[in-house]
């Protein structure tokens, strides 16, 4: 295993931020982590990158300690923290030639790892960091991360508040990595990212929920779903939450999801109910469960909401 | 939800143009936002949303155009339109060092709302939210998903006709967004139009209709299902890939 977390945990006076987190990422594995804001996931990421102490526990990155071996590991890690920290005030190329020499090393645009996302950046190579476009600053933060060839990824967040296109842009360039078996390990409050990922571990209030890969996570989705289409979402939504066999009821877009208590409620009982309610134009078919309704079904098993 | 709408649309903008300067940041836009209508306006940061809204918030003069914003005319009735709006932002919404009680006594009091009904109001307020045991609390204390619910209620806590959502969501887990956005369903069912600006194409899917800006034009405007039809496709996200280029200039 080239990442090992073993029952880690740390709190912020009275807030528990991980709770004896354990889990493993294989050697040349996209690892995904993926939660809300508050999760955890910085938290993690910090103990990983040995920025921050855990309270209990030990994590290990291709055999070295995080607390003993610290000076060895930063050699062998790229961090891509979630705030753009690259100096804003610097061009494209000076922020390569800085992080390159930190790690001793030259700036060469045609270094293997970096030669296609900065194939992308080198009309703008002259701009300073601070003056470029959100996506374009992840692709030179993901550039000054791999400089130096690291062995182990660590992406914090690295598509948030960047628009569509270049998220899957971002997207893209990670599986091209994981050609060149460098490990990588990046969280997301996107849940449709999961599915880019070779395994994900879905965390919320510090706790791991579940660790499976995309497919394994939205097969071991046990209840029937249901979609409702109809022009009147917030009545039926009404109508459904005061349903006795109504085990959850969501919006989901332009649809519904509907969860019954058990699997002999059929399409038909529920129409019935709803148009006697005086909801009408409704259809129910059963729909496929997708992350949201995954981590979704997961937190309700964990606790209430609050 | 759109169910009854009036024939007169409650935002009319017609060929916005909005100039900073050489750059035009809004290129002649023209839209029509009907009452009680949740209406998505999306792009990617810097395609002028944020423009948009402020012009249509009566913060901002456009260059050229025609706007009304719940019937007030934006050059002349600013001031009517700011009475008649509530506004909500993800950076800016309530005031961490004051408590989740003086927030609301605060906003209603600029709003000039009545001390009986600012009283009663609150009370609902605190309790449909189930916010009583923390009405002396700080709102730093608060969750991110308790701070959105109760900025948007806040919101429209002066029952305005219109309120502007300004990249409202993002951050929270799948559970607290839906209840944000059950909580725009009521408002809209109520009769209050929703204006939402999102980077985030999964949350156009929620709208009743959508409207996509690019580098400062309108590049399509529809509702989610027609547009998916179009683009031949099952997410917003396509969509928006397939109309945006990703030009950097």
């Amino acid at each position: 295993m080239e990442i090992v977390i073993d029952t880690v945990s740390k709190a912020y006076g009275n807030t528990q931020a991980l709770d004896e987190v354990s889990m493993s990422v294989s050697r040349g594995e996209l690892f995904g982590l993926i939660g809300p804001d508050g999760a955890g996931k910085t938290t993690l990421m910090r103990i990983l990158t040995s920025l921050l102490l855990p309270d209990k526990g030990r994590a290990e990155l291709a055999g070295l300690d995080s607390r003993k071996d610290f000076k060895a590991l930063r050699n062998i890690l790229g961090y891509m923290p979630g705030r753009f920290s690259l100096y804003q005030d610097l061009s494209v190329e000076e922020n390569l030639t800085f992080f390159a020499s930190i790690f001793g090393e030259k700036f060469d645009p045609d270094f293997y790892l970096i030669r296609d996302i900065y194939a992308q950046l080198a009309p703008f190579k002259k701009r300073l960091a601070g003056r470029l476009s959100g996506g374009m600053k992840q692709k030179l933060a993901l550039c000054c991360a791999l400089i130096h060839k690291p062995r182990i990824l660590i992406l914090d967040e690295p598509t948030t508040g960047v628009d569509a296109v270049s998220r899957k842009e971002f997207w893209d360039m990670l599986s091209q990595l994981r050609q060149e078996q460098i490990t990588t390990l990046v969280s997301t409050p996107y849940m449709d990212e999961a599915v880019r990922c070779d395994r994900v571990a879905l965390i919320q209030a510090g706790k791991i929920m579940d660790i499976n890969t995309p497919a394994g996570v939205v097969d071991s989705f046990k209840p029937e779903l249901y979609s409702i289409a109809t022009p009147h979402i917030y009545q039926t939504l009404l109508a459904l939450k005061e349903y006795n066999d109504t085990y959850s009821v969501y919006p989901f877009g332009q649809v519904i999801h509907f969860i019954p208590t058990d699997a002999s409620v059929s399409p038909h009982k529920v129409q019935d109910y709803l148009t006697k309610k005086g909801i009408e134009a409704v259809s129910i078919t059963p729909a496929l469960p997708n992350i949201e309704d995954c981590f979704m079904e997961l937190m309700q098993d964990e606790h209430t909401n609050g | 939800m759109n169910t009854q709408t009036d024939n007169k649309p409650i935002i009319a903008v017609r060929n916005l143009v909005k100039k900073f300067g050489s750059f035009t940041a809004n290129d002649h836009l023209t839209f029509d936002v009907h009452k009680g209508e949740i209406f998505g306006f999306l792009g990617a940061n810097g395609a002028g949303k944020t423009t948009a809204i402020r012009i249509l918030c009566g913060l901002s003069a456009p260059t050229s155009g025609e706007l009304t914003v719940a019937g007030f005319d934006v050059y002349k009735n600013a001031d009517q339109i700011k009475k008649n709006i509530g506004y909500m932002s993800q950076k800016f919404s309530l005031y961490d060092d004051m408590t989740v009680w003086e927030n609301i006594r605060f906003y209603a009091g600029i709003y000039r709302m009545r001390r009986k009904d600012i009283r009663e109001k609150t009370a609902d307020l605190l309790k449909k939210l189930d916010l009583e045991p923390v009405r002396d609390k700080l709102i730093a204390g608060l969750s991110v998903g308790w701070k959105q619910k109760l900025a948007f209620s806040i919101a429209i806590f002066h029952s305005p006709a219109i309120v502007f959502l300004d990249e409202p969501t993002g951050g929270v887990d799948p559970v607290t967004r839906r209840q944000f956005w059950e909580m725009i369903y009521e408002a809209a069912s109520n009769g209050i139009t929703v204006f939402v600006t999102t980077h985030y194409m999964d949350e156009a899917e929620y709208c009743d209709r959508v409207c996509i800006m690019t580098e400062g034009k309108i590049i399509a405007m529809n509702t989610p299902s027609k547009l998916k039809e179009e683009y031949d496709t099952d997410s917003m996200d396509e969509v928006f890939r397939k109309l945006a280029r990703n030009v950097e200039t």
